[in-house]
C-alpha cells in the first residue's frame, strides 16, 4: 500500500468523533484518573458505539475523547493498516472528525492499535491507544471480580506467578507469548493484552501515552510517558522477547516482529514485518530482503 | 511454650439473624495443642471456626491471637491485607471439601508452591524442590507433581490440601471435619499421617469433627458443642473416658456400641 495522508469532510451529521461532548468529557476525566495511577484499570461507563465490541469500541472510544482537529490519525491491526477492522475504523474517524489520517508511524499524532507496536520509536508527541478484550490480567486463575479487585488494592499478586510457573511445569519454558503480564512503576500488574510479548520491552520508558480501552470490560488504563514497565518472571526463568530465526524476507530486517504468510497454493512461505509501514519505509531506504523480487504483489505492496 | 496463649477465645457469639450460630464460647489455646470442637450436625461447630479464623464478624465477644512479632492481636481489627497475610503464612485452613482449598486448574506443584510465590519467593527450581518435598511429606509420590488434583483420588487430594497449607510453616491450623466423605481405611491413613505432621511440626490445631474417633487420635483437648453452646470442655482422654455431662456420655456411648 502506499503511503497516504489523506484529509475527509466531516459529516455534519455527527458530533465530532460521534460522542457527545459530555461524554467525552466523562472519558477524559478517566483517562486522567487512569495516567494519575499508571497501570490501575479505571471503570468508565462504555458507550455503544456502531460497532460490534470486538471490533475496539473501547480504543475507539478512548481515541474518540482525546482526538483534536489538527490531529492525524493512524490505525492498525496486526501491525497492518490495510485490514478490514483497521480501515473501517479509520473511515469511522475520518467520516466523524475529517481529520487526517496517515499510515506513517512518524506522522501521526495518535496511533490505535489492536495488536502491535509500531516499531519505529514513539515520541513524546505521541498517543498509542490499544483496543483491549480482557483487562483483567488475572482473570485466568480469579474469576470473581469482587475478588480480583481486592487482589490488585493489596498488591496479592502471588496468583500471576501461580501462571508462569504453570507455564514453565507444562512447558519447559514460559510459553506465553502474548498478552504477557507487566508490572507497572513497580505497583500494578498490568495485561497489555493482546498485543506479542515482544513488543513488552517498547513498552517500558515508552515516551508516548498509553492509553488502554477495554469496551465490553468498560475499563480504561494507562501507561504514561518514561514509566517503568516489567515483564514478570522467574529468577531462573528470566523474560526473554520472541526471537525470530529469519530475517524479514521483504526488507531484510533482524529486529522487526515476523508474519508468517502463505505466498501460493503449492505451500509456499515467508517471514515478513508485521509492521507494513515500517518494512515499506526500510525498502524505501534500499534495504532489500531475499525474496523481495519474487512476492507477489499482495504481500509486498507496491514498494516492492 | 510461652506463657501466652496462642489464641483466646472471648465469649464468641454468633446469630444469623434471630438463629443462633453459637453462643458465649470461651476458651485458650496455646502453641502446638491441638484442640478437637465436636458435636452433632447443626450444634454450632463451622460457625465457630469461621469466627475463630475471622472470616464470620461475631455478634458478641471477642477472639485474640499472638502474632508472630509476640504482639496480640484482636482478629477483627486487623485490616485485610494483614488477615490474608495470617491466612497465606502463618495460619492454616484444611477444608472438608478439597475442592474448596485447592485451585483444581493447576498442578499439584502450584498448589503447593502458591503460598510460597504469594510471599515472594522468585526462583522457579527452589518452589518446585519445596513443592516436591511437600509432596513426600504428606506421601504423595512427587512424580505426581505436574498432575492437577483432578486427578487424583479423595484421599490425595486431601494430602494435598494439607501440603498446600503447610508449605509456609504455619503455626494454627484450623480443620473443618478434614476426614469427613472419605473411605474408612483412607481416613485413617490420612489420621496417621496428620498425627505426625503436628506432632513433628508443633502446629497448633482446632479439628471440627463429628467423628469422636478423630479427636482421640488427634486433639489434647475436647471442647463439646450442642445448640450453639460449649457445654463440656477438658483434656480430650479424660472427657472421653469419664463424660459428665449427660449429652457428652450419649453422643460417646453411641460410638462406643459395636
Ligand atoms: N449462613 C447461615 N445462615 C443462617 N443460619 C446458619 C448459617 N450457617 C449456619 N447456620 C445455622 O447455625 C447453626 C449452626 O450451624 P453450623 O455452624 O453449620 O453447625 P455444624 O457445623 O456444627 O453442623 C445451625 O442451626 C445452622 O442452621
Ligand atoms: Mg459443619
Ligand atoms: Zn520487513
Amino acid at each position: 500500500m502506499n503511503a497516504m495522508i489523506s484529509t475527509a469532510t466531516p459529516s455534519t451529521a455527527y458530533n465530532f468523533a460521534y460522542l457527545d461532548e459530555q461524554t467525552k468529557r466523562m472519558i477524559r476525566r478517566a483517562i486522567l484518573k487512569a495516567i494519575a495511577i499508571p497501570g490501575y484499570q479505571v471503570p468508565f461507563a462504555s458507550r455503544e458505539m456502531p460497532m460490534p465490541y470486538g471490533w475496539g469500541t473501547g480504543g475507539v472510544q478512548v481515541t474518540a475523547a482525546i482526538l483534536g482537529a489538527n490531529d492525524r490519525l493512524k490505525v492498525i491491526d496486526q501491525g497492518a493498516d490495510d485490514t478490514t477492522n483497521a480501515v473501517s475504523i479509520r473511515k469511522f474517524f475520518e467520516k466523524t472528525s475529517g481529520v487526517a489520517t496517515t499510515t506513517l508511524t512518524a506522522d501521526a499524532t495518535i496511533i490505535q492499535t489492536r495488536h502491535r507496536i509500531p516499531e519505529k520509536e514513539l515520541t513524546e508527541t505521541q498517543v498509542l491507544v490499544y483496543q483491549v478484550p480482557i483487562p483483567e490480567p488475572l482473570r485466568f486463575l480469579e474469576p470473581r471480580e469482587t475478588e480480583t479487585r481486592v487482589m490488585h488494592a493489596l498488591e496479592d499478586y502471588g496468583l500471576m506467578h501461580v501462571k508462569l510457573y504453570e507455564d514453565i511445569a507444562t512447558h519447559g519454558h514460559i510459553a506465553t507469548t502474548y498478552a504477557y503480564p507487566v508490572k507497572v512503576e513497580g505497583r500494578y500488574v498490568m495485561d497489555p493484552s493482546p498485543t506479542p510479548k515482544f513488543d513488552n520491552p517498547k513498552m517500558d520508558d515508552c515516551a508516548a501515552l498509553q492509553l488502554f480501552g477495554a469496551g465490553r470490560e468498560k475499563r480504561i488504563y494507562a501507561v504514561p510517558p518514561h514509566t517503568s514497565v516489567v515483564s514478570l518472571d522467574f529468577e531462573d526463568h528470566p523474560f526473554e522477547a520472541t526471537k525470530f530465526d529469519h530475517a524479514c524476507a521483504l526488507c531484510a530486517a533482524t529486529h522487526t516482529y515476523l508474519d508468517e504468510v502463505i505466498t501460493d497454493d503449492a505451500g509456499g512461505r515467508m517471514f515478513v514485518c508485521s509492521d507494513t509501514d515500517h518494512c515499506e519505509e526500510r525498502r524505501a531506504e534500499g534495504h532489500r530482503g531475499d525474496l523481495l523480487g519474487e512476492a507477489p504483489a499482495a504481500i509486498a505492496g507496491s514498494a516492492a | 511454650m510461652t506463657g501466652q496463649p496462642l489464641l483466646t477465645a472471648e465469649s464468641v457469639t454468633k446469630f444469623y439473624g434471630s438463629r443462633l450460630g453459637c453462643r458465649d464460647i470461651g476458651f485458650e489455646l496455646y502453641a502446638g495443642e491441638v484442640l478437637a470442637v465436636v458435636g452433632e450436625s447443626g450444634s454450632g461447630k463451622s460457625t465457630l471456626l469461621k469466627l475463630l479464623s475471622g472470616q464470620l464478624e461475631p455478634s458478641g465477644g471477642r477472639v485474640l491471637y499472638r502474632m508472630r512479632d509476640d504482639v496480640t492481636r484482636d482478629i477483627l481489627t486487623l485490616t485485610e491485607a494483614e488477615r490474608r497475610f495470617l491466612f497465606r503464612t502463618d495460619w492454616g485452613f484444611v477444608h472438608q471439601h478439597a475442592e474448596l482449598g485447592l485451585r483444581m486448574g493447576v498442578s499439584a506443584g502450584a498448589n503447593v508452591g502458591e503460598r510460597l510465590m504469594a510471599v515472594g519467593w522468585r526462583h522457579y527450581g527452589r518452589i518446585r524442590d519445596e513443592a516436591e518435598t511437600w509432596l513426600e511429606r504428606v506421601e504423595i509420590d512427587a512424580t505426581r507433581i505436574d498432575d492437577r488434583p483432578t486427578a487424583y483420588s479423595g484421599g490425595m487430594r486431601q494430602r494435598l490440601q494439607i501440603a498446600r497449607n503447610l508449605v509456609t510453616s504455619p503455626r494454627l491450623v484450623f480443620m473443618d471435619e478434614p476426614t469427613g466423605g472419605l473411605d474408612v481405611s483412607v481416613q485413617a491413613r490420612l489420621l496417621d499421617l496428620m498425627r505426625g505432621l503436628v506432632a513433628d511440626l508443633g502446629l497448633a490445631a482446632i479439628v471440627v469433627t463429628h467423628d469422636l474417633a478423630v479427636a482421640r487420635l488427634l486433639s489434647h483437648r475436647i471442647l463439646v458443642m450442642k445448640d450453639g453452646r460449649a457445654i463440656e470442655t477438658g483434656l480430650t482422654d479424660q472427657v472421653l473416658d469419664d463424660p459428665r455431662e449427660p449429652y457428652t456420655q450419649l453422643l460417646v456411648s453411641s460410638i462406643l456400641q459395636p
